[in-house]
This record gives C-alpha cells, structure tokens and sequence, in this order.
C-alpha cells in the first residue's frame, strides 16, 4: 500500500503532487466525490446516446428481453421439456419465470459487452483528459439501471397477465439489485482494463456473455444444475447463479437458498474488489497502451 | 516576488517500444510469457532495464514556473513536448521524478474532449464542461456567456454531428475559454478554426494569462502565437531540456537553429562536388532551417567544379515533405544564361516574401546542360527546412497543411455589382 505521501491530493486548490507509483494503488475516494457530477454526466450521456442512436430507441429495452422470453419458451420450455422442472405452482408459467431471471442477468450481460468495452470505445478521453477513469466503466453500468427498470415495469405487466401473485417478501429486491450492481461493477471494472491491455478480450467478450448465461440458471431452474457436484461447485462459485435464485425466491415466494445467496454475496463483493484494484493497477497504463 | 507554483524536479519518461516478439498484446502472449519468464529472467540478469526496446521521451527535466507566468513549450515533432503535456496534466505518470503544482489544473490538449455527435450542442456543454472539471453550478452560470462567446445560439438544440467544423471548434473553445482553473495546460489547440476565431482565441489567452493571473503552459509550433502570449520559452529538444530564457532570446535561437548544413559533401562522376546548401535569412545573410512565412530569404548553393563544364547551369527541385515536387527553381528562368563553371560556384536564388505554406520542405540540386538528360549533379534532399507560421494581414495561418502548399494570391477585394433587388 502506498504510504500517505504517494497518494496525490488532487487539484483541489491544495497542492498537487505527481510521482511514479508501484504496486498496488488504493482507490482515491475524497477524489471520486468530487467528481461525483462527471459520473452522472457520464451515465446520463450514455442514457441519451443509447435510446438516440437508434430507431426504436426505447422500444429496444421493452423487446429485447420480451423476444428473448418468447424464443426461450418456446426452445427451452417447450421443446426441450424444461418447464416439468419447474416448481409445481409455476410450471404453467416459463415465461415468468424465465423473464424474472433475465431480469438480473441482462444487467450483468450489459455490464459485460458494454461495461467490458467501454475504455476501448472511450480511448480518445484517456489519452487526452485526466478524470477518474474508474467512472467509464461505472457510468456505462449505471446506465444500464434504465433498460433494468423498463424491463421491471414489462415484468409487472406480464405478472399480471399470468395472474402471478407476489407477496411482501418482493422488498428482498431491492438489496438484491444493489448486489447485481456490485457484481456488474465489479466484472465491468476488470473486463474494460483487461480489454485495454489485450487486444483478445474484445472477441472473447460476446462468447464470455453466451457461456456465462447458459452456465447460470436463466432459462432453467437451478435444481437442474445443483443436481450434479460440478454443477452445485458452478452455482457457488457463480454469483449470478445466487443472484438469479434469490430473484426468483423474492418474486415467486420459492423457499430461500441461504446458503447460496451468501456464495452469491462473497462472491460478488471479491469480484468488485478485485476488478477495482485491478483496474487501479493498470490505470497509470491506459493512455500509454490504448 | 511570487512563489513557484509549479515544480518540476527531474521528471523522465520511458516508453517500451515492444518487439514482434516480446509483444504482450494477447492474453496467450502472456500465458506464454509468464512460463517462460522465471528463464529470461535468469539470462537476463544484469542487463540494465533501459535497453534498446525502450527511449527516454523526457529526460532529466527541472523548471519552475511562478504564478501569473506564461511559459511556452516549443521543439520540433517528437521532442517532448506533448509527453510532458501529458504527464503534466496526469494523463501519464511520469517514470521518475517529481511534479509539485499548488492550485486547480485543467488541461486542454485538444478542442472538444468527450463531444459526442449524437448530443446536442446544449447537451455538449454540460458534457464537455464537466469534462473539463467545471461543475454544473459553474456551467448554468457561464452558459449564456459560453453560448454567446460561440456564436451557435441558433444550432444550440441540434446534435452537433450536423456542425461544421468551424461550428463545432467554436463551440468547444467557448467552453474551454470559461474554465477558471489557476493553472491552465494548453496544446496547440489554437492551430485550428478560421483567421477571425484564431484571433478570438488568442485575446482571450492572453486575457486569462495577463488580465487574470492565471498560469498558463502553452505548447506550440506557432512562433508567432509563442512571441505573442508568452513571458519565458522553454525549448525541448530529444527529451531533454535544451534551452530556457526570455522569449525573443529562444525564440530567436530556435529558428536560426541547425543553420549549418549537414550533408555529406559528394562528388559526381563529372567531377562536380557539392559543398554547401542553405537557406538564408535576406536581412544579415544569416543561415536558417526555421523559415518564417511571408519573410523574404534566400537559397544558396556552392559547387567545386574540379572539371570544368561549358553550358552549365544550377537548377534547384523544392519537395514537400511527402516528396512531392512542389517547385522548379532554374536559372534560365531567372535570367541568367548558362556560363562555363568551373572552380568554386557560388548561386543564389532569392525568394521574397515566402509564400509556402508552413511544414517541411526540401530542396535536391542539379547541375543540367541545355538539351542533356542526365545531370551533372544530382544532391537529393541537400537542405531541408521547415517553414513557420506567420501573422499575415491579422490573420494567423494554421501551422498544419490544412491551406495547401502555396499562397498564390496577394490581397482581395469585395464590391456589390448590383444591389439585391427589395423585397415586396
């Protein structure tokens, strides 16, 4: 750890002092609430550029994920059979349950692919401006809270439509979404420096999101995978597949796997510590190599 | 007196240049190279760490700058200077050394960081603002004043990917041109836009530096918006810190620097030796490989003629940088005929008022025959030089090849032919 001296009080009308740093450098938080209002101009921008850029603008967030149920149901659900393992309640309902999976992993998906990508597409900023770059990354996943909350209000409906009743234990999702956040922050923080410092992680990246997916129980219940003992090993050392379980718990009211739940929580914050002193690690790189 | 408010102590910086084959660009790479690694280590110990993969791009640099000082950066391309821009606004650590600065920094190395073209030119002054380091109380304040400085009140709504360019630098300076940091970094952002925006630009440079104290490190190849706007000049040359005084005092030197040619003195096989090749200054016949646009000068070549030659005649080829034949310069056409040479030769062309426009240029000369193929003499690339920007009729003329090669005209006039019609 670098001693107080290393770490440089930033422009903030005391004195600034700029020195080659070793190691492992800590996260400088005083510095990051100063920025606070670049990461939500930062987030915002992204917000706005994602619904612009295209024709059907926020129309995408709603069909994206719908599409998706659909293809879902109809490949997995019905022709392969796996909505008999469903619970006995919700086995006339796939598509709900599948959606409330998609409902978690399309956030982390998106932290991913864009969260992975977000340095390389932003590399004009590194080489040209100094600002915390930690906030890329942070900012392209915050902005995917928007496609997360559209998705949520398609969810309400369709739970609706299947006369799906929920009870009070649905408050559970609001610190499970602060736990998807600190998973996704944490894979986007170490995919966008590893992406920067090599080149085969942009190719690798789309596959990462199709294995990733599979390996989680999106499109099938969980007693599938924890069946096995290299399954129940996946789904510990996976904290989407925690994640994905406890949504599920939350909406539908199915017993709560605590156990699980607790990898998911380990799991995620070592994710988000590692990924962040990574990317401190490799930052003083970024407009050297990018 | 005032304190130093910037403090630089021996700042160095060391790039790896990164072999084919000890490249680290794909993950397999490293795999591999972290097998192999305990090995190289092994052979390699003792070795220093700086060899020949890796170059200083800033070495040994110490300077001070007091506040209220605007201090230029000048050298030619790769000599620095934006590597120290660079480490000086914390785009890059430096790979030692010490950099103290007492109070709030914002650099500018380039017009419009973080526009996005999707965004409008509204939305683009929040961004780019925050960017910057401004914060959003800061910005609603300045907006008006930032639009107005702009003068794109009308395309304030419209992304600003339908902008032109002189639209879009317009906006960008504007925001730029409102931070109020006491240490300003500026690159040659100065070298884009029209003439009438140039001077904008630099009023409001030398506003900020002298009307409001501020710091300013300004980087450029513009010897006349250096002379213009800063107090002490700081000439960087391979890295190193090569000179620092007043102003004219560096300037000056920079622009007669390397005077003497340094080619090779060859003889061809018709026994004609070239000896000396220059450009001189008109006034005081002083050698220069720094050319100032507009300014008068002169070209001189001298030839031992160890054979001599009846009919000969010099004739001069200017290339531009991409080896384009720019200008033939030729005796016959200047008025002198063909002579017998022989011994030592001296010829020279003059060339007033110097209408290249700025960038890199060099010269090749020839000793021809009339009605001969083949020369005499053939001295490629025998001079080189470089041509500099100039204050020209109060417009600044960008130092890039934005203008061409030439100027070709001189003065312009506007007149109404016929008055429009009025409108019923």
């Amino acid at each position: 750890m670098p001693s107080p001296a290393d770490v440089p009080a930033a422009d903030d009308g005391r004195t600034l002092e700029i020195r080659p740093r070793r190691g492992w450098i800590g996260v400088n938080w005083s510095e990051l609430w100063r920025y606070r209002e670049l990461l939500y101009f930062m987030a915002w921008r992204d917000i706005k550029v994602r619904y612009k850029q295209t024709v059907l603008g926020v129309a995408w967030a709603v069909l994206q994920p719908l599409f998706q149920v659909i293809i879902f149901t109809l490949i997995f659900g019905k022709a392969a059979g796996l909505a008999k393992y469903l619970p006995l309640e919700l086995q006339d309902k796939y598509p709900v349950y599948a959606y409330a999976g998609l409902l978690p992993w399309l956030f982390f998906a998106n932290a991913l692919s864009l969260g992975g990508m977000s340095l390389v597409n932003q590399q004009h900023l590194l080489t040209k401006i100094y600002f915390p770059r930690l906030f890329v990354p942070t900012a392209t996943v915050t902005a995917g809270l928007v496609d997360m909350s559209i998705s949520f209000g398609v969810f309400a409906v369709m739970m609706a439509w299947y006369h799906a009743a929920v009870g009070l234990q649905v408050l559970w999702l609001i610190p499970l979404m602060g736990l998807t956040y600190m998973a996704s922050l944490g894979i986007a923080f170490l995919l966008s420096a590893l992406t920067v410092s090599y080149r085969d992680f942009r190719f690798l990246i789309p596959f990462m999101v199709q294995v990733w997916m599979y390996l989680s129980p999106v499109v099938y219940p969980d007693v599938i995978l924890s069946g096995t003992r290299l399954g129940g090993l996946l789904s510990v050392l996976n904290p989407m597949s925690g994640i994905i379980n406890a949504y599920r718990s939350a909406i539908f009211g199915l017993p709560w796997q605590w156990g699980n739940l607790l990898s998911a929580a380990v799991g995620s914050f070592v994710l988000f510590v590692l990924g962040m002193f990574y990317f401190r690690k490799t930052e003083r790189r970024f407009a050297d190599i990018a | 007196m005032s304190q130093a408010i910037i403090q630089v102590e021996g700042v160095g910086k060391l790039y790896r240049l990164r072999h084919a084959a000890s490249k680290h660009d794909t993950f397999r790479d490293v795999l591999t190279g972290a097998l192999t690694y305990p090995w190289r280590r092994l052979k390699g110990l003792g070795e220093p760490i700086a060899n020949n993969e890796s170059f200083w791009a800033l070495k040994d640099i110490n300077f001070q700058v007091r506040q209220g000082e605007v201090i230029g950066f000048i050298g030619r391309n790769g000599a620095g200077k934006s590597t120290l821009l660079k480490v000086l606004s914390r785009i890059t650590e430096p790979t030692e050394g010490v950099i103290r600065m007492r109070g709030r920094v914002a650099s500018l190395l380039e017009v419009g960081t973080g526009f996005h073209p999707e965004l409008s030119g509204r939305e683009n002054i929040y961004l780019n603002g925050s960017i910057l380091g401004m914060k959003k109380r800061e910005i609603d304040q300045k907006f008006d004043a930032i639009v107005d400085f702009s003068g794109v009140e009308k395309f304030l709504d419209t992304p600003v990917k339908y902008y032109s360019s002189g639209m879009y630098v317009r906006l960008a300076f504007a925001v730029a041109a409102h931070l109020e940091p006491e240490i300003l970094i500026v690159d040659e952002v100065l070298a884009v836009g029209d003439a009438e925006f140039q001077k904008k630009c630099l009023g409001k440079m030398q506003q900020v530096a002298s009307g409001e104290g501020r710091t300013v490190l300004f980087v450029s190849h513009n010897m006349s918006a250096v002379r213009q706007l800063c107090d002490r000049v700081i000439w960087l040359d391979q890295g190193k810190l090569l000179m620092e005084d007043k102003v004219e005092t560096v300037v000056g030197a920079y622009l007669s620097a390397g005077g003497k040619s340094t080619f090779q003195a060859v003889q061809s096989s018709h026994g004609v030796e070239l000896i000396e090749a220059q450009l001189l200054e008109a006034a005081g016949d002083k050698p220069t490989q720094h050319a100032v646009f507009n300014q008068d000068y002169r070209l001189r070549v001298t030839a031992n003629f160890h054979k001599p030659i009846k009919d000969a005649s010099f004739v001069l080829r200017l290339y531009d940088d991409m080896g384009g034949l720019v200008s033939t310069l030729c005796l016959p056409e200047e008025g002198v005929d063909p002579m017998l040479m022989s011994g030592t030769m001296r010829c020279q062309f003059n060339v007033p008022r110097l209408q290249l426009f700025p960038g890199a240029y060099s010269v090749s000369v020839l000793v021809f025959r009339p009605n001969e193929e083949t020369p005499y003499l053939e001295a490629e690339s025998a001079l080189r030089f470089e041509v500099e920007p100039a204050i020209v009729r109060d417009g600044m003329w960008a130092y890039k090849r934005h203008h061409g090669l030439v100027r070709i005209c001189d003065g312009a006039q506007v007149t109404c032919v016929e008055p429009a019609a009025a409108v019923k």
